[in-house]
């Protein structure tokens, strides 16, 4: 993908476009299932603690506010059909619903992350809730501190993935405002799609495994 | 073999096909970034020998010749990292896989030549925190990172060493997502998954490891690095945590990680002795099953690091069956390449010689592993000089003897060049005896209850020690050697010519050195893989 | 011709999908099913999940290889976290012998549980 504009979309290690496209798509499919391990270790922390302290991590769950976890997963959700209709519109040579629906999908991604930020951990804080800065020990019970050193974690490194999503689109929407993409080259563009979603499913599994332990009755 | 000099001037090759720095560090072909590669991993071994020097020299008296027992910490430590992380794992797959596996598939290139350059970038930066590591005062949790030592009770740099091994876990991820693309997707026409040389499935395997275990270990580095900076104590038993997890998250990966580092070598020592022995491979398609399996039962097995951890005796005895079961498909490839020597025309050339050292050695390290993998001779047996020697035969008398058997088989595919081959048997040898009467005797002062890690021993193990160190005078020399004659070769060895060794592959169809592009035209195969004795397959 | 276009339509279902099966699973959060809440959850993850991968990733229109790497990657954590887990749940089933209960040695707290806590 060297190549100016002008030239042919094919890089010269591939045969045609075809084999071009499913190599990217593997490629990508890799990098997640490396990914499903990367989150794979946390979630195995987790399993095991929830597992041995139920109590400590059902309080600890209870001080999460469910509501806006489940504004921030349909916010979530709303990325991924603006980033599937991105990838449709690359695919159909739409330049302007291109352009349109990465412009959505960063401005979802910015608003997760902001709110997770300013309503979530912003107030985890102020209640004494963070671990290694000033997790309050009299208040809370020593469970529920592991409880919190995972819950920051795996939103962490889970918001820490959505900032990176939003500055690789943000270098494709640069180059779809220039055109650069078309039915015959639209590889990035999927590409980006398939790690957008992924990050969305981590959420999807983060939402109940965090917010909903022991229930709300 | 050997034609006049005259045949590598004129002629455009990946070596001369650009001249300058910037297009060696800016370069995309995968062919200069194995040397790149080369370069570094000569570099990481240097700086870890010194360290295993060092140590092999304070170990010649029992109460220490030359080091505080904390320095001596951080001297195992940091031969183990860099051995490990920065030469062990990148070494055949980084540079005989990059140069190779487009070469043997008949592709132009990898799928991602520029992630492939990241990779090296990668790789490189992961380097220079472990050696800020190094020289701002070292490390001494030992490779392993143990919790709650490396999270709570040393002041040593953790976090660049971790860090550094973090980022470094992200070029091998890379090198093998690179691979697993190519191969399924790039193979020449008629190059079906069964007719690909046997180095290839071995690669294939290895890059399966690398993408499922090295993101494990990374976040596992990250919860330490988090535990040590902000006493977010996931590991930490003073708010619940268990030390082991860490263990088992660690292993999780480190288990597969040294079937990362044998399995490349077994693909060497498959392509030798067919070479050699001018042989097909006895028994194909179970070397190449067997790879696969490799790769996948080293998952299972973790646990055998921590039969004594307080890990459940249940836990053990499933993970020591396990153990059990990723000994055969090892067993089943010495099997064959055995059965390939038997009536086979055997020359003895130096790749020969370090695939044959190879077959001994591996055998006797496979074997002291299930002394350790049964539950009951482990107790005695965990955390002794026996386990230094069993992994330092397998990957000194397996891996390296396979990474310097390839380096000799393809330096004049790389180079163009040939090297002197006297030389070459010499060093050979030199370095299987040096090697030998290094780590036999730590079978034997492990058995007898020598532990490791420890800056000083009882004295009755002193001789068991000191032929260990002079053992490993000897092998300093035997290492030395070819570093020596193959600089040489480089500007003053005989031209190679296509196909010296008058081996079958497709990268011998191909100018010595070959051009970018690799080949005029993609080639169109036909014929099985090592068919020896057979007719020439003419090049697209 | 490369990937396949998938309708407009299709996309507008499967997120109308995933937002019932979002208010289904927080409802379902204050309806007390016991142990169930947390299977209940995980299923309902497990169905959005699959509706995001088939539909919004393609998966559905894609070479069979991408859904063999999905799978293995789901199949390699349950590796990692039922063997890790196998160790700490047989912890406690080791009996003390007999002959100990009259020592000074007392079995560890209550089965599991690492601080004697609630």
């Amino acid at each position: 993908m060297a190549d100016s504009h002008a030239e042919s979309a094919l890089a010269h290690q591939f045969e045609d476009l075809e084999q071009q496209h499913e190599a990217a798509s593997l490629g990508m499919w890799i990098f997640l299932a490396t990914e499903v391990m990367f989150f794979g270790g946390l979630f195995a922390g987790y399993t095991l603690y929830r597992n041995l302290y139920e109590v400590g991590f059902a309080a600890g769950s209870h001080h999460l506010n469910v509501t806006i976890g489940a504004i921030n997963t349909a916010v979530l959700i709303c990325s991924s059909l603006t980033m599937a209709l991105a990838v449709r519109a690359a695919q159909t040579g739409k330049r302007n619903a291109l352009v349109a629906f990465l412009i959505l999908t960063i401005a979802l991604g910015l608003a997760f992350v902001l709110i997770k930020l300013t309503l979530e951990w912003r107030v985890d804080y102020l209640e004494g809730l963070a671990p290694g800065l000033n997790f309050d020990t009299v208040k809370y019970s020593k469970s529920m501190e592991l409880f919190f050193c995972f819950y920051f974690m795996m939103t962490g490194v889970h918001a820490l993935h959505m900032v990176v999503g939003v500055g690789v689109l943000g270098v494709l929407l640069v180059q779809a405002w220039k055109g650069h993409y078309g039915p015959d080259r639209y590889n990035a563009v999927e590409t980006a799609g398939l790690y957008w979603h992924f990050v969305d499913i981590v959420w999807i599994f983060l939402f109940p495994l965090l917010y909903l332990i022991g229930g709300r009755y | 073999m050997a034609t006049g000099a005259s045949d590598l001037e004129g002629r455009v090759h990946y070596l001369n096909a650009d001249y300058g720095i910037k297009s060696w560090l800016l370069t995309t072909d995968h062919k200069r970034i194995a040397i790149l590669y080369m370069a570094s991993i000569t570099f990481f071994f240097l700086v870890g020998g010194i360290a295993a020097v060092l140590i092999r020299i304070h170990l010649i008296e029992p109460n220490g010749a030359i080091f505080e027992p904390g320095t001596y910490d951080k001297l195992f430590s940091m031969h183990g990292i860099i051995m490990v992380f920065f030469f062990m794992i990148p070494s055949i797959p980084a540079v005989l896989g990059n140069f190779l596996v487009p070469m043997m598939i008949g592709a132009r290139d990898l799928a991602f030549p520029k992630l492939n350059l990241l990779s090296w970038y990668v790789f490189m930066v992961g380097g220079a925190l472990c050696m800020y590591a190094v020289i701002w005062g070292g490390v001494d949790t030992g490779w392993t990172f143990y919790t709650p030592l490396s999270t709570t009770y040393v002041n040593t740099n953790v976090l660049s060493a971790a860090f550094g091994v973090f980022i470094a876990g992200f070029s091998s991820i890379l090198t093998g997502l690179n691979f697993v693309v190519t191969i399924h997707k790039m193979r020449a026409p008629g190059m079906t998954w069964f007719r690909m040389p046997l180095f290839l499935w071995a690669m294939y395997a290895t890059s399966l490891i690398q993408i499922l275990g090295t993101p494990v270990v990374a976040i596992t580095l990250v919860l330490v690095a988090v535990e040590r900076l902000f006493h977010v104590g996931i590991f930490d038993p003073a708010v619940g945590g268990d030390p082991v997890l860490f263990q088992h998250l660690f292993w999780f990966y480190s288990h597969p990680a040294v079937y990362i580092m044998i399995l490349p070598s077994m693909g060497v020592v498959s392509e030798l002795i067919a070479c050699f022995a001018r042989k097909r491979i006895f028994g194909y398609s179970f070397v190449a099953f067997s790879s696969v399996a490799i790769a996948v039962v080293s998952f299972l097995v973790w646990g055998h690091h921590m039969f004594v951890s307080g890990q459940s005796i249940y836990a053990g005895i499933i993970f020591s069956a396990l153990s059990f079961l990723v000994a055969i498909p090892s067993a089943i490839k010495v099997f064959n390449w055995t059965a390939t020597l038997y009536k086979g025309s055997i020359s003895y050339q130096a790749p020969m010689l370090y695939a044959l050292g190879f077959i001994g050695l591996f055998t006797m390290g496979g074997l002291t592993g299930l002394f350790l993998a049964t539950l009951a001779t482990d107790t005695h047996l965990h955390d002794t000089y026996f386990v230094v020697g069993h992994f330092h035969y397998i990957m000194v008398g397996g891996a390296v003897m396979g990474y310097l058997g390839a380096i000799h088989f393809w330096w004049p595919k790389i180079t163009g060049r040939l090297y002197p081959d006297g030389w070459a048997r010499l060093a050979a040898a030199i370095i299987f005896i040096g090697f030998n009467l290094t780590f036999f005797p730590q079978y034997m002062v492990g058995y007898l209850g020598m532990p490791r890690r420890y800056a000083i021993y009882p004295p009755e193990f002193q001789v068991l020690n000191v032929m260990s160190s002079a053992g490993a005078s000897i092998l300093a020399v035997g290492y030395a050697i070819p570093l020596v004659y193959l600089i040489w070769s480089m500007r003053y060895g005989p031209a190679a010519g296509p196909n010296p060794w008058g081996a079958k592959g497709l990268e011998w169809e191909t100018p010595s050195p070959p051009p970018t592009e690799n080949f005029e035209h993609t080639p169109v195969v036909t014929e099985e893989a090592y068919a020896y004795g057979a007719k020439e397959v003419s090049v697209g | 011709m490369q990937g396949h276009v998938v309708p407009k339509g299709i996309y507008f279902v499967i997120f109308g999908s995933l937002m019932a099966l979002t208010a289904l699973t927080t409802a379902m959060a204050y309806v007390n099913l016991g142990q169930w809440n947390t299977i209940v959850a995980l299923i309902i993850a497990c169905c959005k999940a699959t509706l995001v991968a088939l539909f919004f990733m393609h998966l559905r229109w894609s070479p069979r290889l991408m859904r063999v790497v999905l799978l293995s990657a789901i199949l390699w954590l349950a590796i990692l976290i039922s063997l890790t887990t196998t160790d700490f749940f047989s912890r406690d089933w080791t009996p003390i012998p007999e002959s100990w209960e009259s020592s000074l040695l007392r079995p560890p707290t209550p089965p599991g549980n690492l601080l004697n806590q609630r």
